[in-house]
């Protein structure tokens, strides 16, 4: 087999034509925005060393939005079709007609922001082969099955990789495109002793496939799917949880969804009135910045077409500021801070795009040696149904290792971690010099929180 | 939608390669949704989507390929790109003579939503709203949001197979916030039936909102919620969530096969309490998770999964039925074209029983009153799973006193199972939900009698 799946896309360039056409259409009394993306990608699953399935997609979607005496209309398709996309305009007129007005509502202006340009495109993508991507994968699972007797299976292993480009134009002036590619390999080896099971998994990704560390990603699930064999549960109490850089940003990333401009606008944040109070521990300095050239994540422009920018979140635990895209920031007499997130077939609405948690003093072993009796945690379930943003109720169920006296000690699973967001903030206390740039874009570090309601047996 | 000519040239062009099995997957779908919040329709929104998916099976490698453009010459090429992703060679290539299937809609649709105005839409929002703000001056915030979809779809495969099947789901929903000493608290509510808008001739969206303003200003007064393992009773409705955790996904018979399920080897025996029949019915009328047919073509079946305690069987797609030599159950499904088909929940729920719910509680000294339930996740392979409380209360002496605020519940699949001492007589499905699995999501009921399960442990904070 050799052919060539992703096949070398056009110029971005062709999109922003299309839209350009679509926004021209604007009467004088109409905002109208396009936002068009393409893209494909193609996936291999495999299980047992055989191809379980091989998968090409291409695919095509345009969101229209258009504002009209302070009405707002939106529509969506997933093609870019002409005939579809001049009903989508349509449709997105017709939208307007029964919604009621706001004055804030508007599409985002201009702002003069120069955009930090990323090296988000890797050609090593284009070519890769069939028989390239099936390797990938079973070179993989043929890693994580060999290196525990306890894992001889895994539920699937998977190779994905592709590329996007969207264009972005809006009758306000505003022009962008972007493009970008991606490869990604993930594992869910299974481990099994007497009659118990676990699972674990791991996932790495990277704009090209010479990025991803198969290795490291194998190891990782398996020490996931084997350190939880043979857990028992932890007694009931009161105690100090230690969360890796990736549950940190987890739990900060429920903590910026707070902090959404939308959300204090409109009487949902229960931080709404502690702009400039200390929020959180003096040891947490908390971002978001898509401008980090480092991360995998990095990207150039928000939702609305403007030029991300750094937004400092907390300050040794001070509130800095709430996350805006242009209709909250109008809302509440602020600029936009370049927060827009949104899917191209969605309303932007204003969130975190990139996180990174500063990384604190002390190497992980240290601070672990501190702990008398406490959990390392290795995994949560139940964030959305048991994390209410509004009342910052949190209630989570986990599985990790006891730390006893300063050590790991024995894996604990079915238990459940209770507090509030607001409680876990303050009772950071430490964070980790072991900053790393997780799968996902977000950078973190281990924090040790304490005061955490563990419930077992 | 489709030329039923385009489709066999698509499906021949997979075969073309010497494959065991060619399948076409058509689908066209358009949606309207509006959301008013903060006292104002903010938006109005409309979607479209319109494509097919292309599936061919050598052995146990399956191709798959997809395009929004409905032409036969980007079908056919759609069928040559899954084909050449399924290497090897199979059994057929002979030309297929389709026959088309005639299943029972369960769904019968009185008013299409694209027949009824905007503005008629539009108008059920602001007497949702009122409705919840008059509940209470402590209601501080309030949305509310209607959407409707209409999803038609073509199966068409190598086995023959020729189906076709028009869904219309309508879907409403309130959010309520209620501001005091305490802080704030939430209050959600919301309907969903596989119906036209006919559904709201038998639901008043007024009373929908009047129902999350009282969740919430009830939550005002909640305590911290008890933590460790307590008796639960579960109230009708909404509980089936807890079955769909504890033991459906483990039911599904792609992850029993790869061994990634605390279910695996064990139809035929006792995995529960002799109270507990679990049933998985796709064509129960006008729920949230039926349809006449299953995205694989086969017609929708009301599958009995656990009877009187003993697991009877697994739930069945076609992929994996072919492989066990068996029939498919009917619930293999797929979130759009662009998605393979696995297996997947329709309605779940559990059958009731014979007690009085009022004595249920009054049988319990001391526990936890689970009147709403929030979602739910599962570890199928440990059975480990967590299901939220969005409203509770605490049993005390055998009466339902205070309210407790939010959090998660945690339990072992089959020990919750076979701790269930009570199941009530008084049966009912809850509210439509939206399962995940693997990055797809699609539309599942349940339902539950009130029941009492022991082996729970609930995340509170109170000492």
């Amino acid at each position: 087999m050799h052919q060539n799946d992703a096949a070398t896309p056009g110029p971005p360039e062709e999109l922003l034509a299309v839209a350009e056409d679509l926004v021209a259409s604007a009467t004088g009394d109409e905002q109208v925005e396009v936002v068009l993306a393409r893209g494909a990608s193609t996936g291999v699953k495999v299980h047992g060393a055989e191809v379980e399935s091989f998968t090409s997609a291409g695919s095509a979607e345009a969101g229209v939005r258009v504002i009209r005496e302070g009405r707002l209309g939106f529509a969506s398709c997933g093609t870019l079709d002409s005939a579809v996309l001049a009903e989508t305009l349509r449709e997105a007129r017709d939208n307007c007609r029964f919604a009621e007005p706001d004055d804030h509502n508007g599409l985002a202006r201009p702002d003069g922001v120069e955009a930090v340009v990323h090296d988000t495109w890797s050609d090593d993508v284009l070519l890769l082969t069939a028989d390239d991507r099936i390797d990938a994968a079973l070179q993989l699972e043929a890693m994580a099955l060999g290196s525990d007797p306890r894992v001889s299976a895994a539920r699937s292993t998977v190779h994905s990789a592709g590329w996007s480009q969207s264009a972005l134009v809006a009758s306000s002036g505003i022009r962008v495109t972007e493009a970008e590619t991606y490869a990604s390999i993930s594992t869910q080896p299974i481990a099994r002793e007497g009659e118990e099971t676990q699972i674990g998994w791991s996932v790495d990704a990277a704009r090209g496939p010479g990025d991803l560390d198969p290795a490291k990603v194998a190891h990782e699930a398996v020490e996931r799917a084997t350190k939880l064999l043979g857990a028992g549960r932890p007694t009931t109490g009161r105690m100090p949880v230690l969360l890796d850089a990736r549950l940190s940003v987890t739990l900060l990333s429920l903590v910026a969804g707070m902090l959404s401009g939308e959300a204090v606008a409109k009487g949902r944040s229960p931080f709404a009135e502690r702009l400039g109070e200390t929020v959180a521990s003096p040891l947490l300095d908390l971002s978001d910045d898509p401008t980090r050239t480092d991360s995998p994540g990095a990207r150039s422009f928000d939702g609305e077409g403007l030029a991300c920018r750094p937004n400092p979140l907390l300050r040794a635990g001070r509130l800095e500021t709430f996350l805006y895209d242009s209709l909250s920031a109008r809302r509440a007499g602020r600029r936009s801070t370049a927060s827009a997130v949104r899917s191209v077939r969605g309303l932007p609405s204003p969130g975190a795009q990139l996180l990174v948690v500063e990384p604190g003093p002390h190497a992980l072993d240290a601070i672990r040696s501190g702990v008398e009796l406490g959990i390392a945690v290795e995994s949560f379930s139940g964030l959305h149904s048991g994390v209410n943003p509004v009342s910052g109720d949190f209630s989570v169920g986990a599985d990790g290792v006891m730390i006893r006296n300063g050590e790991l000690a024995e894996p604990v699973k079915e238990l459940t971690l209770a507090s509030t967001l607001q409680r876990l903030l303050l009772e950071v206390v430490a964070v980790g010099s072991d900053f790393e740039w997780l799968p996902g874009g977000s950078g973190g570090a281990s924090m040790l929180i304490d005061e955490v309601s563990v419930a077992g047996a | 939608m489709i030329e039923q000519s385009t489709v066999e040239a698509a499906l021949a062009a997979g075969l073309e390669g010497g494959a065991d099995f060619a399948e076409v997957f058509v689908e066209d779908r358009r949606s309207t949704s509006a959301v008013l919040d903060d006292g104002r329709v903010e938006d109005v929104a409309s979607g479209r989507d319109r494509g097919a998916g292309v599936r061919v099976v050598v052995g146990g490698t399956t191709g798959f390929a997809h395009t929004a453009d409905l032409s036969e010459a980007s079908l056919v090429a759609a069928a040559r790109d899954a084909a050449a992703g399924a290497v090897g060679s199979g059994n057929a290539g002979a030309a297929v003579e389709l026959n088309e299937v005639h299943a029972p809609n369960p769904n019968p649709v009185s008013v299409l939503p694209e027949e009824v105005d905007k503005a008629h839409k539009v108008a059920l929002l602001g007497t949702a709203e009122q409705a919840a703000r008059a509940a209470g001056a402590q209601i501080s915030q309030v949305s509310a949001r209607y959407s409707d979809s209409r999803r038609r779809i073509l199966v068409a495969n190598t086995d023959g197979v020729l189906a076709s099947d028009d869904q219309v789901r309508t879907t409403f929903s309130v959010s309520a916030v209620a501001t005091g000493d305490t802080g704030m608290q939430t209050g959600r509510e919301s309907i969903g039936h596989t119906v036209g808008f006919e559904l709201f001739d038998t639901h008043d969206v007024a009373d929908l909102g009047r129902r999350a303003a009282r969740r919430a200003i009830t939550k005002l007064a909640a305590r911290p919620a008890p933590t460790g393992q307590m008796t639960v009773v579960i109230g009708p409705g909404g509980g089936g969530v807890m079955f769909h955790e504890a033991c459906g996904h483990g039911l599904e018979a792609d992850l029993v096969n790869k061994g990634a399920s605390v279910f695996a080897g064990r139809v035929g025996e006792q995995v529960a309490s002799p109270l507990v029949t679990l049933v998985d019915d796709g064509t129960v009328p006008g729920e949230w998770g039926s349809a006449a047919i299953d995205d694989e073509g086969r017609p929708r079946r009301s599958n009995t999964l656990i009877r009187d305690g003993v697991l009877v069987d697994y739930m069945w797609d076609g992929i994996r039925a072919r492989s066990e030599g068996r029939e498919s159950s009917g619930n293999g499904r797929r979130q759009s074209y662009a998605h393979l088909p696995m297996v997947r929940m329709t309605n779940t729920y559990l059958l009731g029983g014979s007690t009085d719910p009022d004595d249920i509680v009054a049988d319990t000294p001391n526990g936890v009153y689970i009147a709403h339930l929030g979602g739910g996740q599962v570890n199928t392979a440990t059975g480990d799973f967590v299901f939220g409380m969005t409203e509770a209360y605490l049993i005390e002496n055998g009466r339902i006193t205070e309210p407790i605020r939010e959090g998660n519940l945690i339990g072992n699949g089959p020990a919750v199972l076979s701790a269930i001492d009570a199941v009530g007589n008084d049966f009912a499905m809850g509210p439509p939900g939206t399962c995940g699995k693997d990055g797809q999501g699609v539309a599942v009921g349940d339902g539950v009698p009130t029941l009492r399960a022991h082996g729970l442990t609930v995340g509170g904070t109170a000492a």
